[in-house]
C-alpha cells in the first residue's frame, strides 16, 4: 500500500507563502480550467485555493513565537469527505491514497466541505464544482518532466525544505523517518480521520548538563594529586587559535 | 454553518408533506379500525394528497437551487451505499409516487378490497397508504442523518436531530390537515387537531432537550489540536488571505448572538405557543381562520427553526478562520 503525503515542517517554515502561489500557478494552469480567482487586485478580492498558509502568534509578549501554518487537504487515510458525497466525484485512490474530486461528476452541492473537518474544500465559484488539493497528481506520473520534478508544485518551491514529499506507508521513506524521528503529528486527531500529511514541531536543541559532568571523573592526574589552576590558561587556551 | 435557503425551504416543505401524509393515512386507519366512528370520504383523502405532493414538489424545486450543477443531479443517486443525502434523492421520488397513486386511488374511488380480517376491510389504498409511510419515514431518517452523521458538528451528531425532524415535520402537516379538513370534512377537526397538539407537546419536548443539549456542548476541536500546539496561549494572526473565501461565507452565519437569540425566541412562539392556542380555540370552536393561522405561523416559524438548526451548527474549520492580516 502506498500513501502519499507532505510533511511539513513548521520549524523551518517562515511564512512566505512561495507554496500557495506556485499552488495556485500550478492549478490554474492545468487541464481541469482555471482555479476562480475575482478581483485579484481589487476590493474584496476572493479566490480558490489549495493551499493557505496561516499565522499563529503562540505564548505572551515577551515570551512569544510566531509559528507560520501552511494548511492543505490532508489526504486522510478515513476521509469523512469521500462516503458523504452522493455522487462518487469525491473518491480516494486506493494505488496512492490521493484525495481527489472527479470534476465531471461533482453536483456542487458541498456536503463534502461539511464533511472535512480542517476546512481543505473550496468550492470554485465559476466552475461550480468542488476543488480541493490534489497533491499535483498530474505533475506525479508525468513523463515528461524529469524524474526529479514529478513532485508537488509547493514542494518545488519552498525555499527553505519546509515541505518533504513522499509515501508514508514505506517505513524508510524520507518523509516516514522525519515523522519518526522528529515527533511528526497530525492535526485534529479526535475525529479518527487519520491525516496523511504530518507536521513536524518547532523544536530546539538544549544541552543539559551537571556541574560534577564537566570534570572527568576518572582524570589521571586527580591520582598523583595533581590540583589544576583553573586561572592559568591551559595548554588548549594557549594553541587554539 | 451559513443556513441556505434552498435548504431550509427544501426541509420544512417536505417535511409539512410528509407529515400531511402521515395525518392522512393515521386518520384512515383509524376510521377504518373503527376507532372513530366518522367516515370519510375519499375527496378528502386526494385533496389531501394533492397538497402533500405539491409541497415535496416545491421542496424539491427549492434543493435544485443549492446545486451547483443541478443538471447532474441524477448522479445523486449512485452513492446510496455510503451517503445519507443520496439515499435522500432516492426515496423523495419513491416518497412522491407512493402518495400520488395514494391520491389517485382515493380520487378514483377504487376500493379494491385486498383482503379482509375480521370485519375489517384492508383495501388497496391502505395497502398504498403503508408502504408510503414506510417511506416517508425512511424520507425522514435519511433527511436527519444528512446532519445527524458528520460527527464534529456536535450540536448536529445527536439521534435528537433525527427525532426533531420527524416531529417537527408531522406536526406541521398533522395542522395542516387540521385545516384542510376544517375546509372539507369539519366533523374531522377534532381528531386532526388533537394528534397536532399531541404532537406539538413531544416536539417541544424534543426540541428543547437538543437546545439544552447543545447548549450544554463543549467543543472537542480547540486551536491547540487544530495546529498541534501544546500552548495555553495560541492566537491566529492571519488566515491567510485578506479578502474573504467559501471558508468565511459558507461556515458561519456572520450575526450577533442576540441576532440568534431572537429567532430562537420568535420559533418557540411561532412553532409551538401560538399553533397551541389556535389548536385548542379550533377544539372548542372549530374555525378555518383560526386553523389557517396556526399552519401559517408554524410554517414560517419552522423556517426559524431550520435557519437557527443550521447558525447553531458550529464547524470546526471556523478555528482557522479568525484573523485577517
Ligand atoms: S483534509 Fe478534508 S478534504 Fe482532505 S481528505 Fe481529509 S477530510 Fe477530506
Ligand atoms: S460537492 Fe461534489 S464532490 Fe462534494 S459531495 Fe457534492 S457532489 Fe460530491
Amino acid at each position: 500500500m502506498t500513501q502519499l503525503a507532505l510533511v511539513i515542517d513548521l520549524n523551518v517554515c517562515v511564512g512566505c507563502h512561495a507554496c500557495v502561489t506556485s499552488c495556485k500557478e500550478w492549478n490554474t494552469s492545468g487541464s481541469a480550467g482555471a482555479l476562480s480567482d475575482d478581483n485579484p487586485y481589487g476590493k474584496d478580492p476572493t479566490g480558490t485555493f489549495f493551499n493557505r498558509v496561516q499565522t499563529y502568534e503562540v505564548g505572551q509578549f515577551p515570551k512569544t513565537e510566531t509559528v507560520h501554518f501552511p494548511k492543505s487537504c490532508l489526504h486522510c487515510e478515513d476521509p469523512p469527505c469521500v462516503p458523504v458525497c452522493p455522487t462518487g466525484a469525491s473518491y480516494k485512490r486506493k494505488e496512492d491514497g490521493i484525495v481527489l474530486v472527479d470534476y465531471d461528476k461533482c453536483i456542487g452541492c458541498r456536503y463534502c466541505s461539511w464533511a472535512c473537518p480542517y476546512g481543505a474544500r473550496e468550492i470554485d465559484e465559476h466552475q461550480k464544482v468542488m476543488k480541493k488539493c490534489t497533491l499535483c497528481v498530474d505533475r506525479l506520473y508525468d513523463e515528461n518532466l524529469p524524474e526529479e520534478e514529478r513532485k508537488p508544485a509547493c514542494v518545488m518551491a519552498c525555499p527553505t525544505s519546509a515541505r518533504i514529499y513522499g509515501d508514508v506507508h514505506d517505513p524508510d521513506s524520507e518523509v516516514s523517518v522525519a515523522i519518526r524521528e522528529q515527533g511528526g503529528y497530525q492535526l485534529m486527531p479526535e475525529w479518527g480521520t487519520k491525516p496523511s500529511n504530518h507536521y513536524l514541531p518547532r523544536r530546539k536543541n538544549h544541552v543539559s548538563y551537571k556541574r560534577d559532568e564537566l570534570e572527568r571523573v576518572d582524570n589521571p592526574l586527580k591520582k598523583e594529586d595533581y590540583q589544576v589552576d583553573a586561572s592559568e590558561p591551559s595548554l588548549d587556551d594557549v594553541t587554539s587559535w | 454553518m451559513q443556513p441556505a435557503f434552498s435548504v431550509i425551504f427544501l426541509t420544512t416543505l417536505i417535511g409539512m408533506g410528509q407529515g400531511l401524509f402521515l395525518a392522512l393515512y393515521t386518520g384512515q386507519v383509524y376510521f377504518v379500525l373503527n376507532v372513530v366512528d366518522k367516515t370519510s370520504t375519499d375527496i378528502f383523502y386526494s385533496i389531501g394528497s394533492a397538497v402533500s405532493l405539491a409541497l415535496l414538489v416545491l421542496g424539491l424545486v427549492a434543493s435544485i437551487f443549492h446545486l451547483g450543477r443541478p443538471e447532474r443531479a441524477w448522479r445523486a443517486a449512485s452513492m446510496w451505499r455510503t451517503s445519507w443525502l443520496s439515499r435522500e434523492v432516492i426515496v423523495l421520488p419513491t416518497v412522491m409516487g407512493l402518495i400520488f397513486l395514494y391520491g389517485l386511488v382515493h380520487f378514483m374511488g377504487w376500493n379494491l378490497t385486498v383482503m379482509t380480517i375480521g370485519a375489517v376491510v384492508i383495501d388497496l389504498s391502505l395497502l398504498i397508504g403503508l408502504l408510503a409511510t414506510i417511506a416517508v419515514f425512511s424520507l425522514f431518517i435519511a433527511t436527519g442523518m444528512i446532519y445527524a452523521c458528520l460527527k464534529f458538528l456536535q450540536e448536529w451528531h445527536s439521534p435528537l436531530t433525527v427525532i426533531n425532524y420527524i416531529l417537527l415535520g408531522s406536526v406541521s402537516g398533522f395542522t395542516l390537515a387540521t385545516l384542510i379538513a376544517a375546509y372539507k370534512q369539519p366533523e374531522l377537526i377534532p381528531f386532526f387537531a388533537g394528534w397536532s397538539i399531541v404532537l406539538l407537546i413531544l416536539a417541544f419536548i424534543f426540541r428543547g432537550a437538543s437546545l439544552i443539549r447543545n447548549k450544554r456542548l463543549r467543543p472537542k476541536s480547540t486551536v491547540q489540536t487544530a495546529i498541534g500546539i501544546r500552548h495555553n496561549q495560541i492566537k491566529q494572526k492571519s488566515m491567510g488571505f485578506m479578502g474573504g473565501s467559501v471558508n468565511t461565507r459558507d461556515f458561519f452565519h456572520g450575526k450577533t448572538a442576540f441576532f440568534l437569540r431572537s429567532i430562537k425566541t420568535i420559533f418557540i412562539i411561532m412553532v409551538f405557543a401560538i399553533p397551541l392556542t389556535m389548536l385548542i380555540m379550533a377544539l372548542i370552536k372549530p374555525s378555518v381562520v383560526v386553523l389557517a393561522i396556526a399552519t401559517a405561523s408554524m410554517y414560517v416559524g419552522l423556517l426559524a427553526e431550520r435557519w437557527y438548526f443550521f447558525a447553531e451548527g458550529n464547524h470546526p474549520q471556523n478555528i482557522y478562520y479568525q484573523a485577517i492580516a
